[in-house]
């Protein structure tokens, strides 16, 4: 198993993920989505830390984390909040924030 | 002393009434505050007061002339510094008088005829539902001219210089519901402002050169300037003469006198003939030390004159106006003092000599023409009048003074001034001397005929008059004005006939002159002073034949002949005066105005405005981007990573 293999991998989750993040109008969907693009990030992160040999990486790995747990914290409830008064979780609905 | 951060000491510190020059000013300008400010309820005593003011400003300034005519020579001349006026930096200004003969001869000319003038005014004016704003203007004007004289720099000369303007200025335009006089009193102010740039930058270079504009600083210094850059003296003499020609309706800027007969007959006679028009003469011969310096600079002035002298003539020959044709003398007169001046050190006195006589004569032969305007319900045209002699004999009589003056008959005034000018004239020598001298020597001749056909188609001839109605329909009762008008006639009739030989007989004026415009020279002409006295009788004999035949043997026509000759037609014309402005300054103007209102407009807006277009027009289209889909915006930044990510990787290995 050469890193590599794990950078590819990165680099597929990533690309589902963002696919995900455009195509998908489910707002909790999109929201696993952007989890799914944060942790392929998290992998290459990691891996790059294991190729060069140093801990940089991992150290940035588990910011990302500390981070993405905050986000999902407020996310979801924007997500809820949304939901409560629109009745729904679709993200083309909430789009009166425009021109 | 505040002149002192210039270093100089005043002259002689003005003492006893000279002290008090300062009331000359004070007075009429009084006057003129109250008129204004008092309102209707002065209405009754406004004339007396405007009247009152002006003549003790006479009696004080005969005093002065008392006070400094029993000085010595030396002493003459005096300084009386008020107050400082402008200190800024360097440029320290002092509001001060100066009295010496040369101002003294002007504030006795100004309150003089001017005292005469505003009790003529009285009788004049006496329809008019204005007139105590009329003598408001009056006072201001007396007032203003007189600190134009009196002022001992060029900056307080410049002051009352917009003073007098201003008053000129409102003055012709005094029949407010004539477009004419709008339209002249703006011809009057655009032409002198013209000058009064000259002036204006002649005052700026003289701070520049010397760093003082008082006249004891500038004559002290303008010596050394002299030697170190001649060019900047004349340069100076002749912005000093572009100022002096506005005023002075000299060519190429007489259009605006003509026109200025649009204001009430006393205000022509008054500042229009006798003492605004005249303040140009005063510039130059104020300047003298100036104009010693630099024998370019008083050549153009000689020039000046003489071509002006001959324009004035012409024009005046073809006018059917009496107004008119009066006011081309007064063009061609000032024409004769501006030779005087302008042929240099020694002859100042001439040219003031003339301008004295030319104020008694002039003033009378307005205030004649005033009359007879009264008598012929206001009409101007000559054409319309005739054998008025036996109707008007004081109107006659005092202009038949008036008339021999400025055709220069034998022992009247203008024999005693205008004789001495052609001989001066002649006396320069060379070309130049016979150019200048046969201008003037023709200018006499002129004279004699336009004044000649004046007199003979206002006071002998048919009476036209009866046979017409004036323009309002109303029929001509020719009558004598009241006392009031006449009495100021008949003394400026016998200012006409005795002060040409009165300043001249032991050459008094010349003397008392002295300290101020320096020792006069006794003009000698190679071909001998006889032969040209008596080239100047024929001449005006002459005139006044052809005058004689053309007019005086011939019935007049009431309609002036429409196929007249080229020249004739030419004359009328204003010898092109008004033309030449049209087409040298006016249309240019027109033309550079219009081209900088396109470029403004075009140009100018139409980019700052196109910028401004294009963006909020991009704008307009750019904003539909921002739809308020989330995913659309998560595609930007996709395709905005990919595209700076390619950017990177392409800049990295390419």
């Amino acid at each position: 198993m050469t890193p590599t293999h794990y950078l590819v991998l990165s680099a597929l989750l990533f690309g589902i993920g963002a696919v995900g993040v455009l195509v998908r109008r489910n707002a909790i969907v999109v929201f696993m989505c952007v989890e799914l693009m944060l942790n392929a990030v998290n992998l290459s992160l990691v891996t790059f830390s294991r190729m060069h040999g140093n801990l940089d990486g991992v150290i940035m790995a588990f910011f990302v984390m500390v981070v993405a747990a905050a986000e999902v914290v407020v996310g979801l409830a924007i997500i809820m909040s949304i939901f409560r008064s629109r009745r729904s979780s679709s993200v083309d609905d909430a789009n009166l924030l425009k021109f | 002393m505040t002149t002192a951060p210039e270093g100089f000491e005043p002259v002689t510190t003005a003492t006893g009434i000279s002290a008090s020059a300062w009331l000359l000013i004070a007075l009429p300008l009084a006057g003129a505050i109250i008129l204004l400010l008092g309102g209707r309820r002065l209405d009754k005593v406004g004339h007396w007061l405007g009247c009152a003011t002006v003549v003790v400003a006479f009696v004080i300034g005969v005093m002065t002339f008392m006070q400094v005519h029993g000085l010595a020579d030396d002493a003459r001349v005096m300084d009386s510094t008020l107050y400082s006026w402008i200190p800024v930096g360097s440029l320290q200004v002092d509001f001060g008088l100066r009295i010496d003969p040369l101002s003294l001869t002007f504030v006795l000319l100004i309150t003089g005829v001017g005292s005469l003038i505003h009790i003529y005014s009285i009788g004049y004016m006496s329809h008019d539902p204005d007139r105590r704003k009329f003598f408001a203007y009056l006072n201001l004007f007396v007032a203003a001219m007189l600190l134009l004289v009196l002022g001992n720099s060029f900056v307080t000369l410049y002051f009352g210089w917009e003073g007098v303007g201003l008053a000129s200025y409102l003055l012709i335009g005094w029949y407010t519901d004539r477009p004419s006089a709008a339209t002249a009193a703006k011809k009057a102010f655009i032409m002198n402002r013209v000058g009064d740039v000259g002036l204006s930058l002649a005052i700026f270079l003289m701070f520049k050169e010397m760093g003082t504009t008082s006249f004891t600083g500038v004559f002290d210094r303008i010596g050394d300037l002299a030697q170190t850059s001649p060019g900047s003296v004349t340069t100076i003499a002749l912005l000093l003469l572009l100022g002096a020609c506005g005023k002075s309706g000299q060519f190429p800027l007489q259009a605006w006198l003509p026109d200025a007969m649009e204001g009430p007959t006393p205000v022509s006679a008054l500042i229009h003939a006798a003492t605004m028009v005249t303040a140009g003469v005063y510039l130059i011969a104020r300047s003298s030390p100036i104009f010693d310096l630099t024998a370019d600079g008083r050549l153009v002035v000689a020039i000046i004159g003489a071509l002006t002298l001959l324009i004035g003539c012409v024009a005046g020959c073809a006018k059917d106006d009496i107004k008119k044709v009066l006011a081309y003398s007064t063009v061609s007169q000032i024409g004769y003092m501006f030779l005087a001046v302008g042929l240099g050190a020694g002859v100042y006195a001439l040219g003031i000599m003339h301008l004295l006589a030319h104020g008694f004569f002039k003033a009378g032969l307005f205030l004649g023409a005033g009359s007879i305007m009264h008598a012929m319900n206001d009409d101007v045209d000559m054409r319309r009048f005739g054998g008025l002699a036996r109707r008007m004999p004081i109107t006659f009589v005092t202009m038949a003074c008036g008339y021999l003056a400025i055709i220069g008959f034998p022992f009247f005034s203008g024999w005693f001034t205008k004789d001495p000018i052609i001989e001066a004239a002649f006396a320069a020598g060379g070309t130049k001397g016979a150019l200048l001298g046969g201008a003037a020597l023709l200018g006499a001749g002129l004279t004699a005929f336009y004044m000649t056909r004046l007199m003979i188609m206002t006071f002998f001839g048919d009476a036209r008059w009866k046979e017409l109605k004036s323009t309002d329909g109303r029929d001509y009762h020719p009558h004598e004005a009241s006392s009031v008008m006449t009495i100021p006639m008949i003394v400026l009739a016998v200012g006409s006939v005795g002060a040409g030989w009165f300043l001249s007989s032991h050459e008094r004026l010349a003397e008392w002159l002295t300290p101020s415009v320096g020792t006069f020279v006794e003009p000698d002409p190679a071909i001998g002073k006889t032969v040209i006295t008596i080239a100047t009788l024929v001449l005006m004999v002459l005139g006044v034949l052809v005058a004689y035949l053309a007019v005086g043997r011939r019935p007049v026509p009431v309609r002036a002949p429409e196929h007249v000759n080229p020249v004739i037609r030419f004359a009328r014309a204003d010898v092109g005066g008004n033309a030449l402005n049209e087409t040298l300054i006016a249309r240019p103007g027109t033309w550079l105005g219009r081209t900088l209102v396109f470029t403004d407009v075009k140009g100018v807006d139409g980019a700052v405005n196109g910028i401004a277009a294009t963006l909020g027009g991009l704008s307009g289209r750019w904003r539909r981007w921002q739809n308020g889909f989330v995913r659309s915006y998560a595609l930007s930044m996709l395709a905005g990573t990919l595209v700076l990510t390619l950017a990177l990787v392409l800049v990295r290995f390419a």
